[in-house]
């Protein structure tokens, strides 16, 4: 059983038939009709397939010395930081479902003592903002690997504790600067930035790098995203 | 083209002064420009690289009010699906009129050449109210003002894909100083087609007879 819930475009698109009709009383602009609606979602499905085409499987995110590195890093979230998730190692499993060989779920310690790697990466918002950072931790290809993921499948996606939810596509998710990080500028993930596990991921924007994740999913089945079922741009790769 | 030849032609059939493919590449431009600044204010103001934000009525991209109920957010997505469709149309047709112009010989008849001096004699002119506009013909100011507004479109384009692909594209957004100065260009690029849109807009607006070619094409009796 997915824990990922199995958001629908097209049941979103009629989500957003019913809006249109409420904003034709309402008397706003163009973006919330109909036709539009359907319009800039098509677009939007299209762009993700140009991106898929664009994306380089080789191409590296360019990285930056430690003197670049943004010593104040920006928080950011659907809410404030006090309301951080804060997991308890002792508890914390990191859940396994869809296409994967074995779902034995994970713990801390033994996410910790996979084979890491790390970079000093650009970090790019959606809002146009970008903070140069350092994560540490294992490939994401390393660990779907060691799992017996099946990598002909098209989407990986993550489930967080905040309630957060995002999925990328399977060549993102090999790609070598993909990482599970466990730690932040060269400190054990702070709570803030997702302890204990983020996704890093530099070919992409901020938002398609979940904090927090306790469960990880390989499915064929479009998983769909928090921000990305508002209309982000499910892609959204750098 | 000799005004006594032009009267010439005009009792056979009307003189076509803006060809059917330059009308159509103009118009979808203008459309494309249009969504393209009103959606990119809107995702500038989540992000303000200035003291200053867009008024939101100023903006496009759905209205905030009803993406904050539905969506939790003030309409930063609806302005980027906007800005990510309409780019398509802002590009493909910029390419289309780029191919034409350059291959029928528009740029080089209509834009060509652009000299400082007669830049500076033309704008002079102008300002004091003696140049004479003649119809079908463009003085250097115009013809340094299209050269120009086109470059800044071309380097809006590319400034826009180092700002959307810094990692795909990163010799490009190098080119531009890299992903946060590339961000500089693309407004400053913004601000300088506004500005030109000003001038297009009050241009028109103080020599209305120069816009029914721009729809027709043709030179109507109005002359």
């Amino acid at each position: 059983m997915s824990p990922i819930r199995k958001t629908d475009r097209r049941g979103f698109l009629k989500g957003g038939l019913s809006l249109g009709a409420l904003s034709l009383l309402t008397g706003c602009d163009l973006t919330d009709n109909e036709p539009a609606q359907r319009l800039l979602w098509n677009m939007s499905f299209w762009n993700d397939r140009v991106q898929g085409w664009l994306f380089n499987p080789n191409r590296l995110a360019p990285t930056y010395p430690e003197s670049a590195v943004d010593r104040v890093f920006r928080y950011n979230a659907f809410y404030p930081e006090e309301q951080a998730p804060q997991l308890d190692p002792v508890t914390y499993r990191l859940e396994l479902s869809g296409a994967i060989g074995d779902r034995r779920a994970w713990t801390v310690d033994e996410l910790y003592q996979l084979p890491q790697t790390s970079q000093i990466t650009r970090h790019v918002c959606v809002e146009g903002w970008s903070r140069i950072g350092k994560w540490s931790g294992c490939p994401l290809r390393v660990f779907l690997e060691r799992v017996e993921a099946d990598l002909t499948k098209k989407y990986v996606g993550f489930i967080c504790a905040d309630g957060y939810y995002t999925s990328i596509d399977m060549p993102t998710a090999l790609h070598p600067q993909t990482i599970m990080a466990f730690t932040f500028a060269d400190q054990v993930l702070p709570r803030k930035f997702g302890y204990p596990m983020k996704i890093r991921i530099p070919t992409k924007l901020g938002f398609k790098n979940p904090k927090f994740v306790v469960a990880l999913l390989v499915t064929n089945d479009y998983p769909g995203g928090f921000w990305e079922d508002y209309g982000y741009n499910w892609f959204s790769g750098s | 083209m000799v005004a006594a030849d032009q009267r010439a032609t005009q009792r056979v059939r009307p003189i076509v002064l803006h060809p059917l493919l330059a009308r159509i590449t103009h118009w979808l431009n203008a459309l494309a420009i249009f969504i393209m600044i009103g959606s990119g204010w809107r995702i500038y103001n989540s992000e303000p690289l200035f003291d200053f934000e867009f008024p939101v009525w100023m903006t496009f991209g759905g209205w905030p009010e009803v993406s904050q109920h539905w969506h939790n957010e003030e309409g930063l997505a609806g302005a980027l699906q906007w800005h990510f469709a309409a780019m398509w149309l802002l590009f493909i047709n910029l390419l289309v009129y780029l191919v034409y112009g350059l291959t029928s010989g528009h740029f080089r008849r209509d834009f060509l050449p652009v000299w400082p001096n007669e830049v500076i004699r033309d704008l002079r002119a102008a300002l004091g109210g003696r140049l004479v506009h003649n119809i079908g013909e463009r003085n250097a100011v115009q013809r340094a003002l299209y050269i120009g507004v086109m470059t800044v479109i071309v380097l809006t384009v590319l400034s826009g894909v180092s700002i959307w692909k810094p990692v795909q594209f990163q010799e490009l957004t190098a080119v531009f100083g890299g992903y946060d100065a590339a961000r500089y260009v693309h407004f400053f690029c913004m601000a300088a087609i506004v500005l030109f849109l000003v001038v297009h807009l009050t241009l028109t607006a103080l020599v209305p007879k120069v816009l029914p070619p721009m729809i027709t094409g043709r030179l109507g009796r109005w002359r």
